[in-house]
């Protein structure tokens, strides 16, 4: 009967905990989307009012007229989409040499590869927007598409310690007949990569679609805004206007959290395969 | 068929002994490398290297879009040392960096162990905790300012209908930073997942040898997984205290890029950007950026240093 007791005990109380805690998580987030759903007047009552009434879908419909919401949305989209494919095709291919080619150099390669993520993104933000502004990029969406066909060091170092896993046995049989290495890698270990391959597109897709800096940087016409900018917008001298910024924001967020839904367990998978330790 | 296994292994002793033999000829393995990671070494190249010593150079220089600047030697750098803003953005840097790092590795070790526990709904709880991170910076930064907001705000809502008087959070030199640290607690959900993952690779035989021993919960807790976990703190730890010295989105849409009231919220970042993109002022900027490189480095070395005595690696 007693160590029963204690278990339940245990059980109880983590619940509790888990209970607790989840309001100081869950209720911000509540609340944004309440607020969002609010007429003007019950935005600013007091006491706060948790329940919207009435429900004022309006508030979207408004928010995506205060801004040119859909012109904000294709922007980020098509910004994150394709530094999405390029990190997805770029990372796999430089982490494969680091893990199952033998190359003069790749040692030393590799030990910098590491160094260059200890480098704040400040320290080279002033001389790449000069660069990218002598070649005429500033003001477009390039700089903040292009480097990631170039690889990521922190989706570099992950996809390689996936690789590092994957047996050698399946690459020398592919060689003995006769496979190019290009082959072995694209139709081979690729494949088998997968779940690391999507969790470093999914990691890349969160960090572009919420990125500020980077589009406030280089995005020098409105017309080509991001949403992340776009949000700054409901600001203004005459006040903010928190039911269609709160609407935005939940517009914002709810194609991560629908992404994150369905791809949380290769998510936790490819975090698992980072190496950490 | 023993004598097939065998002439069979010959063959492919044979082939693999050739296709190396013609690799290391041409030195085909060492070329294939190069290929496959040159996307990355002419990134490494244009995107890191080539601006980290430019960044080095333009810090010694009066560098700004519209003109080359000149060399000015240490300039920069002295004028640093009596930019009164400059030393307020460190404070509240700092103030920050030593208040958020503790908190955030007490309590995300303390979630990461609930979440951890074996009950039912385990998976609804893991994504209300990952739900915040999920959150746009951006948006969390308006978010919270409308919850602190000191008039319709929540948060003095609930204090008020438990009897107490809320500050004016964002609107207060003394709570704008608390405030600041408060909201970046919401969004940990990134660390949390990575201590789950780490207690994961925590073997069971160690919690049942230490049942067996009659260890109560506590004991376990602090004899077995926190001394196991130390790699996975130390990673967060290093990675939090990068990220706390580079703290920009949040305190910058708050206020506008105007670190208000009083500079309480201008953070190093901040100061630099301004610097940098407001004022043209790029050479100074960047020495900005080359100290605080330096402080990063020094603050890696430490607690890679200090490592040594308390991160026990598993199998040591």
């Amino acid at each position: 009967m007693q160590p029963k007791v204690k278990k339940n005990l245990l059980t109880t109380s983590a619940h509790i905990g888990l209970l607790i805690a989840s309001a100081f998580f869950l209720v911000p987030f509540l609340w944004m989307v309440s607020t969002s759903l609010k007429p003007v007047t019950q935005i600013f009552t007091y006491p706060p009012e948790f329940i919207p009434n009435p429900f004022q879908w309006s508030n979207y419909i408004e928010a995506t007229e205060y801004i040119p919401f859909f012109t904000y949305l294709s922007n980020t989209a098509i910004i994150t989409v394709l530094s999405t494919i390029g990190v997805m095709l770029s990372c796999p291919l430089v982490a494969y040499s680091f893990a199952k080619l033998e190359w003069t150099g790749r040692n030393t390669m590799f030990i910098i590869t590491i160094a260059v993520m200890m480098i704040p993104m400040q320290v080279t933000m002033i001389p790449l927007f000069l660069l990218f502004n002598k070649v005429g990029w500033v003001g477009t969406p390039l700089p903040l598409i292009v480097p990631a066909f170039f690889g990521v060091p922190f989706s570099i170092f992950l996809m390689r310690q996936f690789f590092m896993g994957l047996p050698n046995t399946l690459r020398d049989a592919a060689k003995i007949d006769g496979a190019s290495e290009f082959r072995i890698y694209w139709q081979i270990m690729l494949p088998l990569a997968k779940p690391a391959v999507l969790a470093v597109g999914l990691f890349q897709f969160m960090n572009v679609w919420t990125d500020f800096i980077g589009p406030l940087l280089y995005l020098t016409d409105e017309s080509q805004y991001t949403l992340s900018l776009g949000l700054q917008q409901f600001q203004s001298q005459k006040g903010t206007e928190w039911g269609l910024m709160m609407a935005v924001s939940t517009m914002m967020t709810l194609p991560i959290i629908i992404l994150f839904f369905f791809m949380q367990r290769t998510f936790i998978q490819g975090i698992t395969f980072s190496g950490i330790k | 068929m023993k004598k097939m296994e065998q002439s069979d292994q010959a063959l492919v002793e044979e082939g693999m002994e050739a296709s190396i033999k013609k690799k290391s000829k041409i030195s085909g393995s060492s070329i294939n490398g190069w290929l496959f990671a040159s996307p990355w070494v002419i990134g490494l190249i244009l995107f890191y290297a080539f601006p980290l010593f430019s960044s080095i150079y333009y810090s010694f220089t009066t560098y700004s879009i519209l003109s080359p600047g000149e060399f000015i030697g240490f300039s920069n750098y002295k004028q640093l040392m009596v930019d009164g803003i400059f030393w307020k953005s460190i404070y509240n840097t700092v103030y920050f960096a030593i208040f958020f790092v503790p908190l955030s590795i007490i309590i995300g070790v303390a979630l990461a162990m609930l979440l951890n526990m074996r009950v039912k709904g385990m998976a609804v709880y893991r994504t209300i905790f990952f739900l915040p991170t999920l959150v746009p910076h951006v948006a969390l930064a308006v978010l919270w300012m409308w919850l602190l907001n000191p008039g319709f705000g929540l948060v003095n809502g609930v204090l008020d209908a438990i009897g107490l008087t809320g500050p004016n959070w964002l609107g207060s030199v003394t709570w704008s930073k608390p405030s600041l640290i408060l909201m970046s607690l919401w969004a940990i959900g990134q660390p949390v997942i990575i201590y789950l993952a780490g207690l994961g690779d925590i073997p069971q035989e160690l919690y049942e040898a230490a049942d067996v021993d009659g260890a109560s919960w506590l004991q376990k807790t602090f004899k077995v997984t926190l001394p196991l976990l130390t790699p996975v703190i130390f990673f967060n730890l290093v990675m939090g205290a990068i990220g706390a010295f580079q703290q920009f989105t949040l305190p910058y849409t708050m206020t506008q890029g105007q670190g208000t009231p009083d500079n309480s919220l201008t953070f190093y970042v901040m100061y630099l950007y301004d610097n940098a993109f407001k004022y043209s002022k790029m050479g100074y900027a960047s020495a900005m950026a080359w100290i605080l490189f330096i402080v990063i480095m020094l603050l890696t070395a430490v607690i890679f240093i200090s490592s040594k005595r308390w991160v026990h690696y598993q199998g040591k």
